[in-house]
């Protein structure tokens, strides 16, 4: 079997997804061109050389219609003779893509490939393309299905995160994030969303606050409480986990993922075409995995993902030298730390997406480059990206430096 | 034309007046001859040029009750014998053909090209509030008496004859979906509110509306059949949609613990038919409808909600040869919540009752509960100040036994003390005429022995009402050894005239309901005592099917009743006979905690004004704490409905139940027995009694002798026999 090499990563700024926002007034196709545009030519490849152009995106409806992925191949200019195809696995859209290129790399089916993902959540809106299994009573009610904030204050309750762990927790992401940016760490990977003049739009992630305290998070008033009563989903969650007498709501905005506009590509290829084009392999993929778990917690998933995938590669938790996991919640991460009794200092190192923001279709893209920019820099070996998937799913991936 | 069940006929403005009256029935039903017959009629007003519409009215004080269940139970048995001929497949296409045979029918009359309106006075429900649903235009008399409403869900259906679809058309999605759920009788005033109907006039107006309105030139065209049609909630995929759908599906479980068919196939019939035309939506509705209708929650309701209760409050237990009864006036001595309750009862039937306690003051206090009920009901709209008077007028509350000369049946409702009870006994026999029967509303106390107080045994019955009265639909009626036939007749009767369901049975510690709650609350301290987590044993039991948990129940009834018991049955019948682990819960609950129940304020849960929580120190009481992931959640279900069943097949053994319709309908209306079983011996029929023999025996293996079957289900599953068939309530009345 043929292995699949990570040659490149990039991603745009992450812009606040409201109409404020940085990127409003960037289309989504604009987003997923810029990443194409620079992973292709700050490594002078050949665009007739992608095999295949695969990008995640959650809602693609509207402006982000009709597979964005050769729109944005052929908006970035990679001619007619590049495919494109969008996939959706909610929440691990971007990090499917990658795998999704990856597995056929692997196969020996196609040499190179660009793996990612786009979401613009300010113009095309969360939820845009409907969500049928909250809606059709003979999927939603087999699946537990309740919002995924109740989901999130389940797995607290479960697990016994309090409102000063979510908290704590938070703080701590933005505190990361900021930190990151102040030391460059992400400068290697980021490229400026561009107007068509070369004038920058945005060049930094926008939603970091870094002077975020446990006061002021403190203030905020948990979202999912009236929700989960009123809607009944209190009662779902429960009936999941029937050893909850009620739901202790934790979490709110700022202990959850910011909702964000941008973009993310990631160059993968075998070997021999690497080498042709004369790309320098940055990391390999050593596997990844994905997984349908606890329909009622819905967002536990990277903890059996993890632990599928490391049976798979025969690896243990101690091989891995730092992780990224997507910070949908507080709870989630806490969850994911408490389970594999992990060291804090191994996770999100650089902040995630409670500091930074969740663009749904391309944030598994954006976090696979975050950790391997992170090995690099501080000349790690072997990382583990994982996140969870709304309808109680998660993906996983690891990588390793080459 | 030729109708039996309808009259026909066309005025001079060519407008046709059909009288649904069926002969030899007081209340009309949807048989198969009325189908017939009203699809001829449909076919002649289509037809015939000179009429121009057709009202359709009842000739009885009320429309209809809807259609005739023992008819769709007819279909599943015609099902069964042309699948063992025919084959699975053709069977299932009769079976198709056959239910969705209605829905079809009121198709083509909303259809036809002529318009129909429905005239409604009286209850008009179920199959009937569909034919009315398929008119036009539908007007009611604004009768206290006139009801609409689709009640299919309570008996373990959902309207089948497009209900579902048109309701979904009449009304936002959210309120149709409630109003399909609730299955409730509504009233004129508010079905106008709902849409479900266009006016609401005065009984004598009400044909010459719906001719006016035709006359008028009424549309032929439902709203649904007009071009440009909108669904009032809009697409269900939609953000609106999104609005309604997922909450509904949430609440479904919440309210259903996802226990109940027909109610999922009610959420997925308006999902599927609102994205589709009328039509489409009916035939949508008629596959769920025939799929619902062979479940076995819909055959184990329909038998048990529907055909064993109103057999048996229609006095299947009532022996024939006592003349009926007409009670005018009712003793009830102890005006305690019991006794307070039952005069409530009485008085609203219309009865006249005197009510006794040992000062004026009590005797108030007892009667003062009337007033705050009738009270209650004024405020919410639902009674006049002149009915809380005049029922008021109907309670003689008093201390002097006197009063209750001339009762055709005292109750009495003291204290639970034999001492007590004999007192009142001596003091009511003393006064009242030697006709009248004497009931004993003891809860705990054997009648027989009871009876023993009594010079005439046989005028001696026992009379179980559960706790609160007002809105408790069960009443045990206990026989004592020596109990007459007059005194059980009078005593259905009286439970008859408060429109409650009588189950009778034989004497014996506990009677029947008790025996089975006080099992089931037993294996509650049980799953506490091994560690299961407390909000788990309540939960599963939620989803078991019962109302409240076993942990929930305990607080209510108080625990130091449970203790005290306890200590009775241990002294009665030795310390073998309670399990020990629950005596020592018991025991530092109450004894050593004083955590008493709701009473005051702590028991398993702790109380405050803003509601009850399970009270953390539960959790140092367990000395192993199992993990709840690890938890088999089925065996706690299992466990739960087991363990009563099991109780209920020995009150069978032991005859103190003597007829399996009185331990199904008893313990759902009773104790709340997970009602989409049917009943705890329906529950036993349709796992099979072998197979449930062999669940017994496995927990009785993991979990103690308690769950030893007993020797007639040992037998009865040797023999392949199920309950219903070995004891089976019609043959014997045969």
């Amino acid at each position: 079997m043929a292995e699949a090499f990570i040659y490149d990563h990039v991603r745009t700024p992450r812009g606040k997804g409201k109409a404020d926002g940085s990127l409003h007034e960037v289309t989504a196709v604009r987003l997923a061109e810029t990443t194409l545009r620079a992973v292709q030519k700050r490594n002078g490849l050949d665009p007739k050389l992608v095999d295949d152009v695969v990008l995640g995106c959650v809602d693609p409806v509207g402006e982000a219609s009709g597979d964005i992925a050769r729109s944005a191949a052929i908006a970035a200019g990679f001619g007619e003779s590049v495919p494109g195809i969008q996939i959706n696995r909610f929440c691990a859209s971007g990090l499917d893509a990658v795998a999704f290129g990856a597995a056929q790399v692997m196969a020996g089916q196609k040499d190179i490939v660009i793996g990612g993902g786009v979401e613009s959540m300010s113009r095309v809106g969360m939820g845009a393309s409907g969500m049928l299994p909250a809606v059709d009573p003979s999927v939603a009610i087999p699946s537990y299905f309740s919002p995924q904030g109740v989901a999130a204050d389940l797995i607290a309750t479960k697990y016994g995160f309090t409102r000063d762990d979510v908290d704590a927790f938070a703080v701590e992401s933005h505190k990361r994030a900021a930190k990151a940016w102040e030391e460059g760490r992400f400068a290697k990977s980021v490229v400026p969303v561009r107007d068509v003049n070369g004038l920058t739009i945005l060049g930094k992630d926008e939603t970091i606050r870094p002077n975020t305290d446990m006061q002021t998070l403190g203030g905020l008033k948990a979202s999912f409480a009236m929700m989960g009563e009123q809607g009944g989903f209190n009662a779902v969650a429960i009936q999941g986990h029937p050893e909850v007498e009620t739901i202790n709501h934790v979490h709110h905005a700022g202990n959850s993922s910011g909702i964000v506009d941008g973009a993310a590509a990631v160059l993968v290829g075998n070997k021999a075409a690497g080498r042709k084009a004369g790309l320098k392999p940055r990391a390999r993929i050593r596997g990844f995995a994905s997984l349908g778990s606890d329909l009622a917690l819905v967002l536990t998933g990277p903890v059996d993902v993890t632990e599928k995938l490391l049976a798979r590669t025969g690896m243990s938790i101690k091989d891995i030298d730092l992780i990224e996991i997507n910070e949908a919640f507080s709870a989630v991460v806490l969850r994911y730390l408490q389970a594999f009794d992990l060291d804090p200092a191994k996770v999100n190192v650089n902040g995630g997406a409670i500091a930074m923001g969740h663009p749904l279709g391309a944030t598994g893209a954006m976090i696979l480059g975050t950790v391997i920019d992170e090995l690099e820099r501080r000349d790690l070996s072997t990382g583990l990206v994982t996140l969870c998937v709304a309808h109680g799913m998660g993906t996983a991936m690891i990588v390793e430096r080459v | 034309m030729k109708l039996e069940n309808f009259r026909f006929e066309t005025d001079s403005d060519g407008i046709a007046l059909l009288t649904w009256d069926m002969p030899g029935r007081s209340m009309n039903v949807i048989t198969e001859a009325v189908m017939a017959e009203l699809g001829q009629v449909v076919d002649h007003v289509a037809g015939a040029e000179a009429i121009k519409g057709c009202v359709i009215v009842s000739g009885k004080e009320a429309f209809s009750g809807g259609a005739d269940l023992t008819m769709l139970q007819g279909l599943g048995g015609e099902f069964r014998k042309l699948a063992k001929t025919k084959g699975e497949e053709e069977a299932m296409a009769f079976f198709f053909e056959a239910s969705s045979r209605l829905s079809r029918l009121y198709r083509k009359l909303e259809t036809c090209g002529k318009p129909f309106a429905a005239a409604v006075n009286g209850t008009c429900l179920g199959g009937a509030f569909e034919l009315a649903l398929s008119c036009h235009f539908r007007v009611l008399s604004d009768s206290d008496k006139t009801r609409v409403g689709l009640p299919e869900i309570k008996v373990g259906l959902f309207p089948g004859a497009g209900g579902t679809q048109r309701v979904a058309r009449l009304m936002q999605t959210g309120d149709a979906l409630q109003m399909l759920f609730k299955g409730d009788q509504i009233k004129p005033a508010q079905a106008k509110a709902m849409n479900l109907v266009h006016a609401v006039v005065p009984r004598d107006k009400l044909v010459e509306t719906a001719k006016e309105w035709i006359k008028a030139g009424g549309s032929a065209k439902a709203p649904w059949d007009v071009e440009g049609f909108k669904n009032p909630s809009n697409k269900v995929h939609s953000p609106a949609g999104m609005m309604i759908w997922p909450p509904a599906n949430a609440i479904y479980r919440r309210e259903t613990q996802d226990n109940y068919p027909a109610a999922k196939a009610i959420l997925q019939a308006v999902y599927e038919g609102l994205q589709v035309p009328m039509d489409l939506g009916l035939r949508i509705e008629s596959r769920y409808f025939a799929h619902i209708l062979q479940t076995p929650e819909a055959a184990a309701m329909i038998r048990s909600l529907f055909i064993s209760k109103g057999e048996l409050e229609k006095g299947a237990r009532r022996p024939a040869k006592v003349p009926p009864l007409k009670i005018k006036r009712v003793g009830i001595v102890g005006a305690g919540f019991m006794g307070a309750g039952i005069a409530y009862v009485s008085a609203l039937a219309g009865l006249n009752v005197v009510l006794v306690d040992r000062d004026q003051e009590a005797a108030d206090k007892g009667k003062a509960y009337s007033h705050k009920l009738m009270s209650d009901q004024v405020m919410k709209g639902r009674a006049k100040s002149a009915d809380r008077d005049a029922l008021l007028a109907r309670i003689n509350a008093t201390s002097d036994y006197n009063a209750l000369k001339g009762c055709d049946l005292v109750v009495e409702a003291v204290f639970e003390d034999r001492a007590v009870k004999a007192e009142v006994i001596k003091k009511v026999q003393a006064v009242i005429g030697r006709r009248t029967i004497f009931a004993s509303n003891t809860s705990t106390l054997p009648i027989s022995s009871l009876a023993e107080n009594f010079e005439r045994p046989s005028q001696f019955v026992g009379i179980h009402f559960f706790s609160p009265v007002e809105k408790m639909l069960l009443v045990e009626i206990i026989l004592g050894k020596r109990t007459g036939d007059r005194a059980l007749a009078t005593a259905l009767d009286f439970v008859r005239a408060i429109k409650k369901t009588p189950i009778v049975v034989n004497d014996c510690r506990g009677f029947f309901a008790n025996r089975c709650v006080l099992n089931y609350i037993r294996e509650g301290h049980l799953m506490l005592a091994e560690g299961v987590p407390p909000a788990m044993i309540e939960n599963m039991a939620k989803k078991a099917g019962m109302p409240v948990g076993p942990l929930s129940l305990n607080d209510e009834v108080a625990l130091d009743l449970g203790w005290k018991i306890l200590q009775a049955t241990k002294k009665d019948l030795g310390a073998a006979a309670v399990d020990a682990k629950q005596e020592a819960l018991l025991k530092t609950m109450v004894v050593d905690l004083e955590r008493f129940g709701r009473k005051n304020g702590k028991g398993f849960y702790d109380y405050a004004p803003t509601g009850k929580k399970l009270w953390p120190g539960l959790a140092d009481l367990q000395k192993t704490k199992l993990v709840a992931d690890g938890i088999d959640r089925q065996e706690i279900v299992d466990r739960l409905l087991v363990v009563q069943a099991l109780e209920a097949a020995r009150t069978v053994e032991e005859k103190v139940i003597t007829d399996v319709r009185e331990a199904d309908v008893g313990a759902i209306l009773g104790f709340g027995f997970a009602p989409y079983t049917g009943g705890p011996l329906s529950y036993i029929d349709r796992m099979g009694t072998k197979a449930f023999v062999a669940l017994c025996e496995k927990l009785a293996a993991k979990h103690g002798e308690r769950f030893k079957p007993n020797k007639l289900l040992r037998a009865m599953a040797r023999k392949g026999e199920t309950f219903y068939g070995r004891f089976n309530p019609h043959k014997a009345a045969a």
